[in-house]
C-alpha cells in the first residue's frame, strides 16, 4: 500500500522543461514512476522528454490523469506555481523549491487549508515508494522496497536514514522529506497519522532538527494514537540534528525566534523519549537503533 | 538580513511608525551637530552595532566605564560620550567577547517615559501567520520573559486573507492595561508595523522597549528589523542598507557565492550539503570528540566553481586543522563536488588532512575523479567512518 504516492501515481512536473525540471523527470522516469506531461507556460502544444507540454496545470490535468504535481519552479514564481496546482485540485503537490519568500508561503498555507490538495515542502527532496513512484530528486538506488516510514525535515538526512535501513535488511515503505521551511505544508503529525493507518509500514524513522514546534506535536501524536493497548505500537525512530549548533544562529533552515528554549535539540529529544520513541544518539545509529527497536 | 537601529527607526517612520526625534553621526563633531536639531534638554547617544545588551555592553578600553547607551543633558556631554563610542569596540552579551567596532552613533531626543512594552512581528511558525506578540515586560529579553513568565506574553495572528484589523491591536491594547487614548495611539503605531513587515518582506521587527510617554503617546524607543533573506530579491533598494563590516569575512565571501556558512570555535572544517546533514555533520564529530570549525552548506545545484569557493573559505581559517567533506548527492552530484574539491585542493597546496565520504548521485563517478587525482584524500565509507577518521586525523596532529 505505501502512503501518498504508488505505482497508480500519475505525475506531472511544473517547470518541466527547465534544467531540474528536465533532470529530476529523467530521472523519475528511469526510475519505473509514471510521468505523464508537464506545464511551462508559453510552451503549449510542444513535447519534451516525449511527453505533453501544456500552458496551465488544469489542462496538463485535464489531458493527462495527472494526479499528482511536483514543482522546479524558480523561487519568485513557486508559490503562484503552487497555488495554480491547488486551483487545479491536483490532490498531492509536491514543491522541491528552495528559497520561497516566507510571506509567500504564509498565503499559500491560508489557501491549502481549504482545498482538496496535500502540500509537501516547499524545500524538500520529495517523496518516494520505492520500485513504485519517485517524485523528487533523492537518488532512487538508494532506496529498497520495504517496511520502514521515513518522515523527516532534512533532505540529505533522510538519504541517511535510507542509505542504513536498506543496508540492515529493512527497506523502506515511504519515505517523505517535509522540508525544512518554517511555513510548509505537510507536517510531522499529517504523515505519522497516515503512516500509522498503512498496513506496509511496520515502523518509522522521523528526523527533526533545533527549531520550531513541529517534533514535539509528532511525539505527542505517537503517544496518543501509537503506543498504548489496542494501538498500533509501531516501533518509532527518532533523531534530533542541531544537538551542538550555537544558540540564536539561523542554521539555513529557520528557527522559531520565540519559543523560550522549547525547541533545542535536548528538550525535543526528551519530548521524543518520553513519548516512547527510540532517540538515535548519533545520525549514523539510524538504522542500527531500528534494527535493537525491532528486535525487542 | 540585519540592519542597524537608526536605519530601521527610518524605514519605520516612513510607514508613519512612532519614533523619537534622531541622527545618526559618523563622528563626535557630527554628534553634536545632530544634538542641535532636536529639542533637547535631554538627549540619548546609542552606539550602533547589530547585537542587543548595547545599554548593558561596555567597551572594551573601558570595561569600568559607561555602557554603549548614555543618556545626556548638554552638547558637550552629547560630544564627549559620542568620542568615547565612535572608533572603539562595544562588548555585550550579543557580541561574544571579541565584540564589535561602533562606526556610528545615533544621537536622540530623551523622551519622558510612563511605561515599558515590548512588541514585535514574526512568522509563527506553528500558526504559519504573521503573529504580533506583545508583553509588559518591555525593555527585557523576550526569549527570558517566555522561559520564565509565559502568561506575560500576548499574541494576536493576522489571517493573511483579511490583513491586520484594527481589532487585533485593540486586543492587545487592553491586555497590556493601556487605556484612553493610548489605546488609540497604540493601534495606530501596531497598524502601521504591520505594514512596514508586509510591504518589506520583514522576518522580524521588534520593538523592545515600546514606551508609552506621560502624554499618552506610544514611541519605538528601540526598534530591530530583520528582513527576509528570500525575498531581497523584490527589494532591491533595502541592499544599500547592509553593513559588511558587520558581518564575519568568511560569512560576506560566502554570502557572494550563495553558500550557507556560519563560522563557529572548532578544529574541524566541515563542507555538507542539507542543513540538516550539516547540522547532523557537527553533532557526529562532537560526539567523536572533536569540535566543528564551521557550519557550511553547500546546497542543491552546486556548481563546480561554488564548491572550490566553499573549500577555500573553510581553508582559510587558521583554526581548521583538518577538513569533512560529507555529501549525500540527490540534486547535488558527487562529481561536481569531487571536480570542485580536487582543483581547490591543488590550487590550494592544502596542508591538513582532508577526509571525504561521497554518497548518492553519480557517487562512483565522484570516487574516481578523487582516486585519479593523486591527491592524499582519505576516503570513508559512510558518516560514522568519516567521523572517526577526521577526528583521529585531528588528534594525530596534535
Amino acid at each position: 500500500m505505501a502512503i501518498l504516492v504508488d505505482a497508480n501515481t500519475r505525475v506531472m512536473t511544473q517547470g518541466f522543461t527547465g534544467a531540474q525540471g528536465t533532470f529530476h523527470a529523467e530521472q523519475g522516469i528511469a526510475y519505473g514512476s509514471t510521468y505523464v506531461g508537464g506545464v511551462t507556460p508559453g510552451k503549449g502544444g510542444t513535447t519534451h522528454l516525449n511527453l505533453p507540454v501544456f500552458d496551465t496545470v488544469a489542462d496538463c490535468a485535464r489531458a493527462t490523469g495527472a494526479n499528482a504535481s511536483v514543482i522546479y519552479v524558480p523561487p519568485p514564481f513557486a508559490a503562484d506555481a503552487i497555488l495554480e496546482a491547488i486551483d487545479a485540485e491536483i490532490p498531492l503537490i509536491v514543491c522541491i523549491t528552495e528559497g520561497i519568500p516566507v510571506l509567500d508561503m504564509v498565503k499559500v498555507k491560508r489557501v491549502l487549508g481549504s482545498s482538496k490538495s496535500r502540500l509537501v515542502g516547499p524545500n524538500c527532496p520529495g517523496v518516494i515508494t520505492p520500485d513504485a513512484c519517485k517524485i523528487g530528486i533523492m537518488p532512487g538506488h538508494i532506496h529498497r522496497r520495504g517496511s520502514v516510514g521515513i518522515v523527516s525535515r532534512s533532505g540529505t538526512l533522510t538519504y541517511e536514514a535510507v542509505a542504513q535501513t536498506s543496508a540492515a535488511g529493512l527497506g523502506q515503505s515511504t519515505c517523505v522529506g517535509i522540508g525544512g521551511d518554517p511555513v510548509k505544508g505537510m507536517d510531522f503529525v499529517d504523515v505519522l497519522e497516515l503512516f500509522l493507518k498503512d498496513e506496509e509500514t511496520k515502523s518509522i524513522i522521523m528526523i527533526g532538527e533545533i527549531g520550531g514546534p513541529s517534533e514535539i506535536e509528532g511525539a505527542e501524536f505517537l503517544r496518543r494514537e501509537n503506543f498504548g493497548p489496542g494501538k498500533p505500537n509501531k516501533p518509532v525512530v527518532g533523531f534530533i540534528a542541531g544537538a551542538t549548533a550555537p544558540p540564536g544562529r539561523r542554521m539555513g533552515h529557520a528557527g522559531a525566534v520565540i519559543s523560550g528554549g522549547a525547541d533545542t535539540a535536548e528538550v525535543k529529544m526528551e519530548a521524543m523519549r518520553s513519548a516512547g520513541i527510540h532517540v538515535a544518539d548519533s545520525p549514523a545509529a539510524l538504522g542500527s537503533t531500528m534494527v535493537r527497536a525491532l528486535a525487542r | 538580513m540585519n540592519i542597524h537601529e537608526y536605519q530601521a527607526k527610518e524605514l519605520l517612520r516612513r510607514y508613519g511608525v512612532a519614533v523619537p526625534q534622531g541622527r545618526v553621526a559618523w563622528t563626535a563633531e557630527e554628534a553634536v551637530e545632530a544634538a542641535r536639531t532636536l529639542p533637547g534638554p535631554v538627549y540619548v547617544v546609542k552606539s550602533q552595532i547589530h547585537a542587543g545588551g548595547r545599554g548593558a555592553g561596555r567597551f572594551a578600553h573601558d570595561p569600568d566605564g559607561k555602557g554603549g547607551v548614555r543618556v545626556v543633558k548638554s552638547l558637550d556631554a552629547v560630544r564627549e560620550a559620542a568620542a568615547a563610542m565612535i572608533g572603539k569596540v562595544l562588548v555585550t552579551k550579543q557580541t561574544g567577547p571579541a565584540g564589535r567596532t561602533v562606526s556610528r552613533v545615533y544621537v536622540e531626543e530623551g523622551c519622558d517615559i510612563a511605561r515599558e512594552l515590548y512588541l514585535s512581528l514574526l512568522v509563527d511558525r506553528a500558526t504559519g501567520r504573521v503573529t504580533i506578540i506583545a508583553s509588559t515586560e518591555g525593555g527585557m529579553e523576550i526569549e527570558e520573559v517566555a522561559a520564565k513568565h509565559p502568561e506575560k506574553i500576548l499574541k494576536a495572528a493576522v489571517d493573511p486573507a483579511s490583513g491586520i484589523s484594527g481589532f487585533h491591536a485593540r486586543k492587545l491594547a487592553f491586555g497590556l492595561g493601556l487605556s484612553g487614548k493610548q489605546v488609540a495611539a497604540f493601534t495606530r503605531f501596531v497598524l502601521a508595523m504591520y505594514r512596514a513587515f508586509i510591504e518589506l518582506d520583514c522576518a522580524i521587527v521588534e520593538v523592545n522597549p515600546l514606551v508609552v510617554t506621560g502624554a499618552g503617546e506610544v514611541l519605538a524607543l528601540d526598534a530591530k528589523v530583520s528582513f527576509d533573506d528570500n525575498a531581497l530579491f523584490r527589494h532591491p533598494d533595502l541592499s544599500d542598507l547592509r553593513d559588511e563590516a558587520e558581518m564575519d569575512e568568511k560569512e560576506i565571501e560566502a554570502a557572494r557565492y550563495d553558500l550557507n556558512y556560519v563560522a563557529l570555535d572548532g578544529e574541524i572544517g566541515c563542507m555538507v550539503n542539507g542543513a540538516g546533514l550539516a547540522m547532523a555533520t557537527m553533532d557526529i564529530i562532537k560526539l567523536y570528540g572533536s569540535s566543528p570549525a564551521n557550519f557550511l552548506d553547500v546546497g542543491g545545484g552546486a556548481s563546480q566553481e561554488k564548491v572550490t569557493a566553499a573549500f577555500k573559505i573553510i581553508t582559510t581559517d587558521p583554526k581548521v586543522k583538518a577538513i569533512l567533506v560529507n555529501i549525500f548527492g540527490g540534486i547535488m552530484k558527487c562529481d561536481i563536488i569531487a571536480r570542485g574539491v580536487v582543483a581547490a585542493a591543488k590550487e590550494l597546496d592544502l596542508k591538513v588532512p582532508l577526509v571525504v565520504r561521497l554518497e548518492g548521485t553519480n557517487v562512483d563517478l565522484g570516487k574516481r575523479i578523487l582516486t585519479e587525482s593523486g591527491l592524499a584524500i582519505i576516503a570513508a565509507d559512510n558518516l560514522a567512518d568519516a567521523a572517526e577518521k577526521v577526528v583521529r586525523a585531528v588528534k594525530g596532529n596534535a
